[in-house]
């Protein structure tokens, strides 16, 4: 991908700009840190589940373009769906981002996030916009924190240098 | 190895990149530009030469066999050693051990000294400046035996503080590991007279040189270092290979890091007697193209000169931060006055890793990340910084090519 206004779209670079959804839940009732040990990618995520529904979310933390607008885009598309929906989409995005899933031509529910379609071009930024995602799929099942590393490794043969 | 104290270069660069064919590629559809040299260097066609000869004519196993081919690998595997040995200017071959790299080195220094000789509330001064592998091994020696570790603080510059540095020594003090140059920020520490105050006290010190060995001469007697530890790949030679240098007396009375053959003197179930050094610090077959591979490109680097390489890169470096201190919105971390060709920045309101995608796209290299000195991007509250890091067949055209892609990236982020 050598024309980079492909990634960096627009919307992209005004939810890293502007991150929706930004701050942290005071008694929420699920929550999880996402580590990318290879970036430094670190955020914290806060949700309230009743009744099967995702009713609140916020995240915050550091990160880059990608992890953050993937943040902030993931945190609008969950909000108000069932446990199951928001499920459905980090299966799908994982896809889409992992090169699994073509978003023009199988059906799918990603509707905006397809903006981060050009990821799967970048092995090495690939983490950065699942990040989010993974720690998602954590908070929802109530374990304290996701990581892009090990088992739920996405690109496995990335590693880091000196 | 300070700006002040440069030597006119003489370098021909355009001679010299032609020795280089990776440079020739195309990245992104553009000419590269690769300055990610302090991650590993690129090697050039003499050594890649070296390489082809070495399985093409010369390969077999070593110290093993009496025939033609292993006496020939041997022979030159050991003249390997000896071009590391004048590499070095130590005082004998023998105090030259191959390892698999620095990381590999530091581990069995630390295994081989620290877990005979450091105990219980002993103390082991790192620098704040470390690489995760001159940090991670001594804490788990220290986990393990009970020691403390002491860590010389730094300032804003980026440059070690040397009187805290002095106060940290007690008679609890029984090692000193401390970088030669900074990875992440290309400080060139005082270590020689760091390592002078260590001996006073009586404390062995190591040095990781891999930030070192590529670009500056190296005097081992002159340092008076125990133990100094570098990898091929960051000059010009390949993976898999690296060097640690130990003084005789110390390496003798190290236990071995690995068991298994050539360690060995003689084997029974009852008792096995070691091998002399460097063997009883070599278990195993050695990378043999590697280390000889390494020689040929300690040769290349001989023939162009230690001297004139770092004067040139020192230009290099003086140009690239005049150039990319006046971009405005872009801040230098790690200013020592004494700097290695490593540049270090960030920009602001864009994170390193989205600079080092648009920057690729251009074609240019770079390496970001946390470099392996996480304690590094804890000290300048970053979580992460884009370094360039250069070798002596960049050019400055390049690092024009490296400002105009950051004023890409600054007018996409706006």
């Amino acid at each position: 991908m050598s024309d980079m206004r492909q990634l960096y779209q627009e919307v992209i670079l005004d939810h890293n700009r502007k991150p929706r959804n930004w701050g942290s839940i005071t008694g929420a009732n699920r929550h999880a840190d996402g580590h990318n040990p290879l970036c430094g990618d670190h955020i914290k995520l806060s949700m309230n589940v009743h009744d099967d529904k995702i009713e609140s979310i916020a995240f915050e933390g550091h990160g880059c373009a990608i992890c953050k607008a993937s943040s902030s885009m993931m945190t609008g598309a969950v909000k108000g769906k069932t446990v199951q929906e928001a499920e459905s989409l980090v299966e799908e995005f994982r896809g889409m981002t992992t090169g699994t899933l073509d978003p023009e031509s199988q059906a799918n529910h990603l509707g905006k996030l397809k903006v981060f379609a050009g990821v799967k071009d970048l092995p090495s930024r690939v983490k950065c916009a699942i990040l989010p995602w993974h720690t998602l799929h954590a908070a929802l099942h109530s374990e304290a924190s996701a990581s892009t590393e090990g088992v739920a490794d996405p690109v496995p043969d990335s590693g880091m240098v000196a | 190895m300070s700006i002040d104290s440069k030597n006119v270069a003489r370098i021909n660069v355009d001679k010299i990149r032609a020795d280089f064919p990776i440079l020739d590629l195309q990245v992104s559809g553009k000419p590269l530009v690769y300055v990610d040299n302090a991650a590993s260097s690129q090697m050039p066609q003499q050594v890649i030469d070296r390489i082809v000869r070495y399985q093409k004519e010369e390969h077999s196993n070593i110290h093993r066999a009496v025939h033609y081919l292993s006496e020939l690998a041997t022979r030159e595997f050991e003249a390997a050693r000896v071009k590391v040995q004048h590499f070095l200017k130590a005082k004998e071959s023998r105090e030259i051990i191959f390892t698999r790299g620095t990381t590999e080195a530091i581990n069995l220094v630390m295994h081989g000294y620290g877990r005979a000789f450091i105990g219980k509330g002993d103390e082991i001064i790192l620098s704040g400046l470390e690489h995760h592998a001159n940090i991670v091994p001594w804490q788990m020696l220290a986990e393990e035996k009970g020691a403390v570790i002491r860590v010389i603080p730094m300032n804003d510059s980026g440059e070690l503080l040397i009187d805290e540095f002095k106060a940290l020594f007690n008679n609890k003090t029984k090692f000193l590991a401390l970088t030669h140059v900074s990875n992440a920020l290309g400080t060139i520490n005082p270590v020689k007279e760091m390592v002078a105050f260590a001996h006073k006290h009586g404390v062995p010190v190591l040095l990781d040189g891999a930030q070192a060995a590529p670009h500056h001469a190296l005097d081992m007697r002159d340092l008076d270092c125990d133990f100094y530890a570098f990898s091929g790949h960051k000059m010009c030679g390949p993976t898999g290979i690296g060097v640690l240098y130990g003084k005789a007396h110390l390496l003798e009375k190290m236990q071995p890091y690995q068991g298994g053959g050539d360690m060995i003197l003689s084997v029974t179930f009852e008792k096995t007697l070691y091998n002399v050094i460097p063997a009883k610090f070599e278990a195993g077959t050695p990378p043999i193209m590697a280390a000889i591979a390494l020689g040929a490109a300690i040769d290349y680097l001989n023939e162009i000169g230690l001297d004139n390489i770092e004067a040139y890169e020192q230009e290099l470096l003086e140009y690239a931060t005049k150039k990319v201190s006046a971009l405005p919105g872009v801040r230098i971390i790690g200013t020592a006055k004494n700097k290695a060709a490593v540049l270090s920045f960030e920009i602001k309101g864009v994170h390193p890793h989205d600079v080092g995608t648009i920057l690729n796209s251009e074609g240019i290299a770079i390496r970001t990340g946390h470099h392996c000195a996480q304690p590094v991007m804890q000290r300048f509250c970053v979580p992460a910084t884009a370094r360039a890091s250069f070798a002596f067949y960049n050019t400055t055209q390049e690092i024009d090519k490296l400002v105009d892609g950051i004023c890409k990236v600054q007018e996409m982020f706006s």
